[in-house]
């Protein structure tokens, strides 16, 4: 970070090598050259970006999908439980559970794992209580002769949701899903006040010393836009290639 | 299996009671199987036979009552003998409930792989011998939204038959099928019976009971209020709640085998 400060210490007083003319805030030329010169920063901001989401998002997969089967099959307490962690983490905004487990908890517990860990566990744990509910409302729909059919086969109730119940319901969640990945991956702007170095720090990192604030975010929004565009396909892809045959998914 | 007695019930269900939201569904109702029983269950809608059916295998647990397969009396709070039980137990529903994800042959391969321990190659071996006994060997391929309502019927009964019942229970199989698709589910049924598999079967189609059924159970409101053989209780001039029955539904649809069509 420290290098990168001193290249955007403050607004080129000269021109640069190259540059036919003095340039200042405002100018064509300095708008292009402030976008050409970081451009590689925020690029990196981006993978920093795609880390955070890709994490947050198997995490938020790992715990939701035994919360969503926890809160359908288990018994009582058990799913309650999983009710108060949803209820918990839907109802206080993101930015304050980043403040509260970096600053706060995480700090209790004597754990440093770093800003871009604490963001993918914190981001991670709030799509846990959202996918969860995407799942939950798949496994819901799926009709209740599926389990009964597993149970009269013989097979334990674990075994019919591992192999009956969830390769349906998941197949069901990817449109859900899809929209948990955009929204997740805008969220993550958000870890910008720990200081983790994605897209939205760096950028805002640059544009305050350099003062391009408007060049610059819209070059932010529009690496957003391909991120999101990009994942999205992809998920689109998957649920074209993982729809049963003969099965129409379309609704009509 | 091993050759058993005939005057030995292979399975037994005595004295089940059932309660579902508050309402006795079932009032002490028993049943008793000897080897190359068909029973068939009928009574009017509300009576009680799809949750006598169900408790047979616990897939609803009966709040009183036992279940005895062969000289074992089980005990389905424990988890292990309530598997146990509905390995022993085959059943074969009105809505199919087939796994929609997989392909005919691998919804016959799952339980023997997961229950049976079975290897996928052996399993899948096993499920093309039982598709081709219901006469579905070209179809292992497809999947159940490729297949009409007949076929995924009797993929459901190769499903059940895969796992070696000791009985096979039926819900209605016929039920949710186009009328020109009876025929073929009922002939596999048909030959099932002749080869001496165990069933007990709830129908509206009473031709086929008449043709079939060793015992008949007439239920009415939670209890088995009739019960005795089709040539007993369907007799000419028998006078019974069965035959009064029988007879309302032929005046309803003209003939016995479109009784079922007026459900629908």
């Amino acid at each position: 970070m420290r290098a990168e400060r001193r290249r955007f210490a403050t607004p080129r007083k000269t021109s640069p090598a190259g540059y036919p003319f003095h340039s200042h805030p405002g100018s064509t030329v300095h708008i292009f050259s402030t976008i050409i010169e970081a451009f590689p920063y925020i690029l990196e901001g981006t993978l920093v970006t795609v880390v955070l989401v890709a994490g947050a998002l198997s995490l938020g997969f790992c715990l939701g999908v035994p919360m969503a089967v926890t809160q359908v099959y288990a018994p009582k307490p058990a799913a309650m439980l999983v009710s108060f962690y949803v209820w918990f983490f839907r109802g206080v905004p993101v930015l304050l559970l980043l403040f509260l487990f970096y600053y706060g908890l995480f700090g209790l517990m004597g754990l440093d794992i770093g800003t871009i860990g604490a963001s993918c566990i914190v981001l991670g744990m709030t799509s846990a209580a959202y996918q969860s509910q995407i799942f939950r409302g798949a496994i819901l729909s799926l009709p209740a002769g599926q389990l009964k059919a597993g149970r009269a086969l013989g097979m334990t109730d674990l075994q019919t949701i591992r192999h009956v119940i969830l390769p349906q319901a998941l197949r069901l969640s990817i449109p859900g899903w899809s929209n948990e990945y955009s929204i997740l991956l805008k969220d993550s702007a958000m870890c910008f006040a720990l200081g983790t170095p994605e897209i939205m720090a760096r950028t805002h990192f640059v544009a305050s010393r350099t003062y391009e604030h408007l060049p610059l975010y819209i070059t932010a929004g529009l690496l957003y836009f391909a991120i999101t565009m990009a994942g999205v396909t992809l998920l689109r892809r998957l649920e074209r290639k993982a729809r049963i045959p003969g099965y129409s998914n379309s609704g009509m | 299996m091993n050759a058993q007695q005939n005057d030995t019930p292979i399975l037994r269900a005595e004295h089940f009671t059932k309660y579902l939201t508050g309402r006795k569904i079932l009032d002490d109702c028993s049943i008793s199987m000897r080897p190359g029983d068909v029973k068939v269950l009928i009574g009017p809608s509300g009576a009680g036979k799809s949750t006598f059916l169900q408790c047979i295998n616990c897939l609803l647990e009966p709040d009183a009552g036992e279940i005895w397969l062969g000289e074992r009396k089980v005990d389905f709070k424990n988890t292990r003998e309530l598997y146990d039980l509905r390995q022993h137990v085959g059943m074969i529903f009105q809505e199919f409930n087939l796994f929609d994800h997989l392909s005919a042959e691998r919804n016959v391969a799952l339980a023997l792989r997961k229950v049976r321990g079975m290897s996928k190659a052996d399993a899948l071996q096993r499920a093309h011998v039982e598709l081709a006994r219901v006469g579905l060997e070209d179809k292992a391929k497809l999947f159940p939204a490729q297949l009409s309502g007949g076929q995924k019927q009797r993929v459901a009964i190769a499903r059940a038959l895969a796992m070696d019942p000791t009985i096979l229970l039926l819900d209605e199989p016929t039920s949710a099928l186009d009328p020109e698709l009876v025929g073929e589910v009922l002939t596999v049924i048909r030959d099932l019976a002749a080869h001496g598999m165990p069933m007990i079967m709830v129908t509206h189609q009473m031709e086929f009971a008449r043709a079939v059924a060793t015992e008949i159970l007439f239920m009415e409101a939670g209890r088995v209020i009739e019960q005795g053989s089709p040539e007993e209780l369907l007799a000419p001039g028998a006078q019974t709640r069965t035959q009064d029955f029988c007879t309302r539904l032929y005046e309803l649809c003209g003939d016995v085998d479109s009784a079922q069509e007026s459900r629908n």
